[in-house]
């Protein structure tokens, strides 16, 4: 315990310089002598225990811990057990990548689960290309990717801002559309995808205002007031919500106190699920929208199981599911699955076997894994209630495969993932060649 | 239909005087009354029966259906939906009220429930059907008895525009007695004249006239969505009517900048108040000092907590009972945290920074294993929450008790050194200790009594900002580096500089981020502050004479 306390305390420091040293070496000495015995095969879980991420990404390393335990239960994979190695990297982007190298070189991992932001992704992704091995990324993300080593299990921009931007258009009749969102890679490409996307559907540059705000960003009474403002233009108004992490509650707090209805102007939100919910007084949101591959309060046999399952591991009767754990039940799943067809966990077999491996989800659909690296999911519209859950208002009609490389975009409409027929990831449709634009 | 209909009666009366027949019809009105409720199958019942489809469309033509219907169940049905407490069973197909008080009722009889069918469940809403709801509801309440209720069915009305409500509104206008309650009348007759096809133009201009005195910004949406398919005059007078409005608008806007400028230094200053203290007075590099912040913003926490489960009736005045106890908790830490740590590294700014820092990361962690990474839930009490408009802005209560609550902890801060014995005390060892040592004051207990103070005040500081922010182990982080921005720019060492820097700042960052975006706005601010320690190095208002030294 008191290692581990060290630890975690010494990998936090990291941020600064000093304790950087002091935290290597304590995180070395933990984990050096965690070799374990050849009969079970390890499992990497490479999530932020602290520092801002911790929020949102803790839940997801209890999922994959949770997750290997159940399977274990039911006698392992290949005949042996599987055994979880959890790092933290902190919050620290480059911190994830040495915790990946560490993960793959000398805890010698068969498959590693996580990562949350984009940015974290973006600095394991030379890591497990040199050392070839599989990251499941369970975060609905940007799009505008396709990696041979990385298996994709949330949705992609088509799997939840365009169908969510659909819903807004036709069922509440939304002319106006402000765009606001925490300014980095994901909402900046996202909300370009969206502003091609109503472009193309006939809405005009100056019905749409788009808002980029700082990380953690704690005063939204200008902003808020200018979405009032830009809101009573006499056409139906929607906020479109790709704030992240933090920010959320205090922006929510202002919506409320600003009067601000779901009725009036509805918000949806994009990173907003039961967990962020869970630090707010939901009243004043009632009816706020947010769009996800799964909900909590979605009824389905498996997702009455697992949620069971999952608050008996916790030890929590209270505690939520969200849509992130939902990519990794999944995207564990296929894993299981796959090594299990080619009766080996070397990442070149499990990555060829890996597309076409299918696996149920918890909304009581199949999702399976395209030759893109990404999934086939289905798109539901919740309204916020006072419990702080989700009702679910729309559905998409079937599961929607997800687009590594998004149709609005003008850089990336040709270009597709195949890592089955045409090994490549950015295969340019137009002018039949690998290695098109973008990377 | 109720068996005894007016035409039945009239069948077996039909050679009956005026007065017999009269009575008769009465008599049938009254029993219609009576028996519509218990009746059999009608186009009521019909439609109540549609909400036990759990489908928003047949929702939504069951509204519209309930609310025309002029039965008196109408409108509790339709209040019951807007709250959540109309359950419909959908293997029976009856839909129940239950009432605030607890009692249930069939909807389409209206006769007692002793209990609602177990799978029986509410019946769901959606934002459309809200709207409709809430349109259905302002045209039942439109002659409420109560004024705040037709106040806030006129104003639906106004935003709906809904013509079919015209009648009622001219009824009710020419009863109206209350005067806020007339002029919304009028108002939301203007907007259901300026939208209605055959309305004349002197109708429209007389309407565009009302709707531009009310001057907000809904006035101006429901201009603005006109469109173009109006008389030309009509169409001149409401360009013109906007124009007004909008230069009106651009004026408070100032003003609502100027506000936001005000509360945002009210948070900066609180934050900040308490790095005065230790950095400002002291001199201790205190990096720790945010987690001062989220220790009492935990304390709020917990004290909620307590409150929710053991004494739910006090939940109003949780916030005071925190405030005492996050004083007492934040000083108490930072008493022993200057008695431990920080009385071995006076003198030595570089190893005070990173020792407090690396203790801002153990109380982090500490507060992260307690009580988990996720945000914890830290309600507002009832007056803190919700806005009330002053002119053409709107005024959070949150944001101003918070601005009075730092003034006041700002005003008896500096009473407190100014006229206690500690604070004498305090100023005497700051400005020279070894004289203060020589006059008999114990120095290292005023220390410690001094960090133990400006501890306690982040921690009250924690107690508000938990009702605008996040309370997470991260909280204190945000606000480490904007404390000493204001203390550093305001002048080390002057509550005064803290005060006047805090204002400055606020005020500037709103006042740029309409301009700049707020990424820019922060970044903007931050140069601005660079350049001006350039200039003047110790800040706004610098200490004068041998205390700098010292």
């Amino acid at each position: 315990m008191l290692t581990k306390l060290s630890h975690d305390i010494a990998t936090l420091s990291r941020r600064r310089w000093l304790a950087a040293t002091a935290g290597l070496v304590l995180g070395l000495a933990a984990f050096s002598n965690a070799k374990a015995a050849d009969d079970t095969i390890k499992v990497g879980v490479l999530h932020s225990l602290s520092g801002t991420m911790a929020i949102s990404e803790t839940t997801l390393k209890d999922t994959i811990l949770f997750l290997i335990d159940e399977q274990n239960k039911k006698g392992g994979v290949l005949g042996k057990k599987l055994e979880a190695v959890v790092v933290d990297p902190a919050s620290n982007w480059p911190l994830f990548a040495e915790k990946a190298r560490e993960l793959i070189t000398k805890d010698k991992v068969a498959v590693v689960f996580g990562c949350w932001t984009s940015v974290s992704r973006k600095s394991v992704l030379p890591v497990f290309k040199e050392l070839n091995n599989i990251l499941f990324y369970p975060v609905q993300y940007e799009g505008e990717e396709s990696e041979r080593n990385v298996f994709y299990t949330g949705a992609a921009p088509n799997q939840q801002a365009i169908p969510a931007v659909d819903y807004l258009m036709k069922d509440e009749k939304v002319k106006r559309w402000v765009l606001a969102g925490t300014d980095y890679v994901y909402p900046r490409t996202t909300n370009k995808i969206l502003e091609a996307y109503l472009k193309s559907k006939g809405v005009k540059q100056e019905d749409i205002m788009i808002n980029y705000t700082p990380f953690g960003h704690s005063d939204w009474q200008t902003i808020v007031a200018d979405i009032k403002k830009f809101g009573s233009a006499g056409k139906k108004t929607a906020v479109v919500s790709t704030i992240n992490g933090d920010a959320n509650v205090p922006f929510y707090k202002e919506l409320g106190n600003q009067g601000i209805k779901a009725t009036d102007i509805p918000v949806v939100a994009f990173s907003v699920g039961e967990e962020e919910l869970a630090g707010i007084d939901t009243k004043p949101l009632l009816g706020h929208l947010a769009a996800w591959n799964y909900f909590q309060s979605i009824k389905s046999p498996e997702n009455d199981k697992f949620i069971k399952a999952w608050q008996a591991y916790t030890k929590n009767p209270k505690r939520v599911t969200n849509d992130p754990m939902e990519a990794h039940v999944i995207g564990f799943e296929m894993w299981v699955k796959a090594v299990e067809k080619v009766k080996s966990t070397d990442p070149d077999k499990v990555i060829d076997a890996l597309p076409g491996i299918e696996a149920k989800n918890l909304t009581g659909g199949t999702s399976k894994m395209l030759p893109n690296h990404h999934i086939t999911k289905p798109v539901f519209i919740g309204e916020i209630k006072a419990n702080g859950q989700f009702d679910v208002v729309w559905k998409t009609p079937g599961l929607v495969a997800g687009d590594a490389w998004s149709k609005e975009l003008e850089g990336s409409k040709d270009l597709i993932g195949d890592w089955v027929g045409k090994k490549c990831g950015n295969y340019n449709t137009k002018t039949n060649k690998c290695g098109g634009q973008g990377s | 239909m109720p068996p005894p209909s007016p035409h039945s009666c009239r069948g077996r009366i039909v050679s009956a005087n005026f007065l017999d027949r009269l009575r008769a019809v009465l008599l049938a009105i009254l029993l219609t009354a009576a028996f519509a409720v218990p009746a059999l199958a009608g186009p009521f019942e019909d439609a109540i029966a549609k909400f036990a489809n759990d489908d928003f469309s047949d929702t939504d033509e069951a509204i519209g259906a309930v609310a025309v219907s002029g039965n008196p169940l109408a409108f509790p049905i339709i209040s019951a939906l807007q709250e959540g407490r109309l359950s419909a069973d959908p293997d029976t197909r009856k839909v129940f009220v239950t009432g605030s008080d607890g009692k249930i009722i069939d909807a389409a009889t209206g006769a007692a429930v002793d209990k609602l069918p177990d799978n029986a469940a509410a019946v769901r809403l959606n934002n459309r059907l809200r709207r409709a709801v809430e349109a259905a509801l302002g045209g039942l309440t439109l002659l409420s008895p109560d004024p705040a209720k037709r106040i806030a069915a006129a104003q639906s009305v106004f935003k709906s525009h809904e013509e079919s409500a015209l009648a009622t509104i001219d009824s009710a206008l020419a009863k109206e007695t209350n005067k806020t309650a007339k002029a919304a009348f009028a108002e939301a007759r203007a907007a259901i004249l300026l939208y209605k096809s055959d309305a004349t133009e002197i109708e429209k201009l007389e309407a565009i006239a009302v709707v531009k005195a009310r001057g907000d910004q809904e006035a101006m949406a429901l201009l603005t969505g006109l469109g173009s398919d109006v008389p030309p005059n009509v169409a001149r007078a409401a360009a013109s009517a906007i124009a007004s409005i909008q230069s009106n608008l651009a004026m408070w806007s100032m003003v609502q900048n100027a506000w936001y400028g005000l509360s945002l230094g009210s948070v900066l200053l609180l934050a900040a108040i308490g790095l005065a203290i230790t950095f400002g007075v002291m001199g201790v590099i205190n990096m720790a000092h945010g987690e001062m912040v989220m220790l009492g913003a935990y304390t709020t926490f917990v004290v909620q907590e307590v409150i929710r489960t053991r004494y739910p009736g006090l939940f109003d005045y949780s916030l005071l009972i925190a405030v005492p106890l996050a004083f007492l908790v934040a000083g108490a830490i930072g008493v022993l945290i200057e008695r431990g740590i920080i009385r071995f590294l006076y003198g030595r700014p570089l190893e005070t920074l990173l020792a407090t820092w690396g203790l801002s990361l153990v109380l982090q962690q500490a507060v992260r294993t307690m009580f988990g990474p996720t945000n914890r839930e830290v309600g507002n009490p009832s007056w803190m929450s919700g806005a009330f408009e002053l002119g053409q802005i709107t005024i959070t209560y949150n944001r101003l008790w918070i601005l009075c609550f730092t003034l006041a902890v700002f005003v008896i801060l500096l009473a407190m050194l100014r006229y206690t014995a500690l604070g004498l005390e305090m100023r005497a060892v700051t400005q020279n200790r070894r004289m203060a040592a020589s006059m008999g004051i114990a120095t290292s207990r005023v220390d410690a009594l001094t960090f133990g103070l400006g501890s306690g005040i982040a921690g009250i500081a924690g107690v508000a900002l938990s009702q605008i922010d996040n309370v997470s182990p991260n909280l204190g982080q945000s606000y480490i580096i904007d404390s000493f921005m204001v203390v550093v720019f305001g002048g080390v060492g002057n509550l005064w500089g803290t005060l006047v820097g805090a204002f400055t700042l606020g005020i500037a960052n709103k006042f740029l981020e309409p301009v700049a975006g707020a990424v820019l706005g922060k970044i903007a601010i931050l140069v601005l502050i660079i350049l001006f320690i350039q200039k003047r190095p110790r800040g706004l208002f610098a200490l004068k004479g041998r205390a700098v030294e010292a």
